[in-house]
């Protein structure tokens, strides 16, 4: 049986947040540019080599319709990365998650520490695309500064439901699952790539209810220079995502550990 | 560092805890109280309930049934505030590897609310107290199994905590590395810690514990101070007889001189309180060989606990 009970959290858990923090400002540089490595080689080859073939898309360039794409791509897997393998290490192989409940800190101030740290990772992934992007001259305008807090949002979703596969995950091989049949999905079918109105209207009904969709509404319309529509509809579907996603993984995590 | 204190002096008491997994029941009506400034030990085999029990006692699992008391607050209801005073030394290693040495303890500091200014001064004394002064900027994977205990004694101390609950803190070491973590046990003693120690070492116990309970099967089998326990449960002396002949020697001929005879493999332990006739009788069988002692604490968890595998 799974509880729903009220969070046990206090300002603990940004002992927890800085922990990680910590860990990765020894390795900032590296890990920053291994993040930016990846998406940028997709940005360029798919961007200037696809994109000379192709006419205006979404009233745009491709590579700028492809940049918003990358931005939040990127920040999905960098949360859902985080919050997988670095949040399952720490949870199951160092066992640091126990040692740190040994001391006057909840589990849920552990994982509450953990959602931050991955959407706030994701979001320092996102940013530093963005800004290679805007040193390229693909954006449009200031607008897009409104694109960090997208991306933190953004981030605390895709964290979120991260440590729902890290509560259920009996080992790493277990994340293949996670990121073949949930996280590849979403890039093609999200509007990423190409705009979601290609695809068949089924399937079309399906990405409208995925996640990814709602951060990409929100952060192409803001990259090119105008106010997204149904801004309120977007945030909130990302929103709710999180919220639920996280007290979910909160139950999962709790029966996992505090047997 | 002052500790304002609100506990009346029990720093741990446990009553009537039960605690199951399915249909299994791990814990079965243990109850234990431990006194201010002395070192009480769980002895069990494995699977007897102590690690269970450890962890009902810091609020980390709910018992079903039974009251737990951690620095005269309830747990598993109040168990964050009383961990503020608890340091814990856990059975397996969970020190951060992502950290040096120093950076240990410094992460395990702010766990407890603690600002890095008032951390910086105790750093230092720490690590000198777990001899590992010079290890400072060390990582983890070059530190051997010792340092990395003493590491996590260190570590269970950042927060100078009332009661120190060790969980099998030697298990895997060498015999320096182990006499050196009794002796810094044993000071610890001599500042005034309280200290909760499991343990399957029958010496260990017999050196830190001024009392200890031995539990099996998830309840208290005897209780009491480690001298007193052996005079209470078992004979004095102990004559073990060794070699190819023994089990059938003391099939034939033990039970005249000795109450109680237990057999394992080649071996026969023989109780008794008098050994001079016994070791008369063997002087005629130069094929065993013999082996004459005081009794331990080991034959009272052996007579009391049994003697076959737990795994």
């Amino acid at each position: 049986m799974m509880k729903l009970a009220c969070p046990d959290l206090s300002l603990r858990s940004l002992a927890v947040w800085r922990r990680n923090f910590l860990v990765w400002r020894k390795l900032a540089i590296p890990s920053l540019l291994g993040n930016l490595a990846d998406p940028l080689i997709y940005l360029f080859g798919l961007g200037y080599g696809l994109g000379s073939l192709l006419p205006q898309v979404a009233g745009g360039s491709y590579i700028a319709f492809l940049a918003a794409g990358t931005v939040c791509a990127s920040t999905m897997n960098a949360a859902s990365f985080e919050a997988l393998y670095s949040g399952f290490s720490r949870m199951h192989v160092q066992r640091t998650w126990e040692a740190i409940m040994n001391a006057p800190v909840s589990l849920d101030d552990v994982l509450a520490g953990e959602w931050l740290w991955a959407a706030s990772k994701a979001t320092l992934s996102g940013a530093a695309i963005l800004l290679v992007v805007a040193l390229l001259g693909l954006i449009a305008s200031p607008l897009a500064l409104w694109v960090l807090p997208v991306i933190f949002l953004s981030g605390l979703c895709f964290a979120a439901l991260g440590l729902i596969a890290t509560a259920l995950a009996p080992s790493y091989d277990f994340f293949m699952y996670y990121f073949t049949l949930f996280i590849t999905p979403m890039i093609l079918l999200c509007g990423v790539f190409f705009p979601a109105q290609q695809l068949p209207p089924a399937v079309q009904a399906v990405a409208a209810w995925l996640p990814l969709t709602h951060a990409v509404a929100l952060a192409r319309p803001l990259m090119g220079g105008q106010l997204p529509g149904a801004i309120g509809l977007h945030l909130f579907a990302l929103g709710a995502v999180a919220v639920l996603a996280f007290a979910v993984a909160l139950a999962l995590t709790r029966r996992r550990l505090l047997k | 560092m002052a500790v304002l204190s609100v506990d009346a002096g029990v720093p741990l008491r446990v009553h009537a805890l039960r605690k199951s997994y399915g249909q299994r029941e791990v814990v079965a009506g243990l109850s234990f109280a431990l006194r201010r400034g002395e070192c009480y030990g769980l002895l069990g085999p494995n699977g007897a309930g102590k690690t269970t029990t450890l962890r009902c006692c810091l609020g980390l699992t709910a018992p079903d049934e039974g009251v737990i008391e951690l620095l005269g607050l309830p747990v598993p209801q109040r168990a964050r505030e009383a961990r503020m005073q608890v340091g814990v030394v856990p059975q397996f290693d969970n020190l951060d590897p992502d950290f040096t040495v120093a950076e240990n303890l410094l992460v395990y500091g702010r766990y407890f609310g603690l600002r890095d200014a008032e951390l910086a001064p105790r750093i230092p004394a720490l690590l000198e107290f777990a001899g590992l002064a010079g290890k400072e900027k060390a990582n983890l994977r070059i530190l051997s199994g010792g340092m990395k205990r003493r590491l996590t004694l260190a570590r269970a101390l950042v927060n100078d905590p009332q009661l120190l609950i060790l969980d099998e803190p030697t298990t895997g070491l060498d015999p320096q590395a182990r006499h050196l973590i009794w002796e810094r046990l044993k000071a610890l003693l001599t500042q005034g810690k309280t200290i909760l120690l499991t343990t399957h070492f029958m010496d260990e116990a017999e050196r830190l514990c001024q009392r200890l309970a031995i539990i099996d099967d998830g309840h208290r089998v005897a209780e009491g101070e480690p001298r007193e326990l052996i005079r209470e449960h078992i004979e004095s002396q102990v004559i073990e007889v060794y070699g190819e002949d023994a089990p059938g020697w003391a099939e034939r001929e033990a039970h005249v001189f000795s109450r109680r005879v237990e057999v394992s493999g080649e071996t026969a332990f023989c109780y008794v309180e008098d050994a001079a006739p016994l070791l008369a009788h063997l002087a005629a069988w130069p094929a065993l060989r013999t082996l004459h002692r005081p009794a331990n604490l080991e034959d009272v968890f052996l007579k009391l606990t049994g003697r076959e595998l737990r795994d």
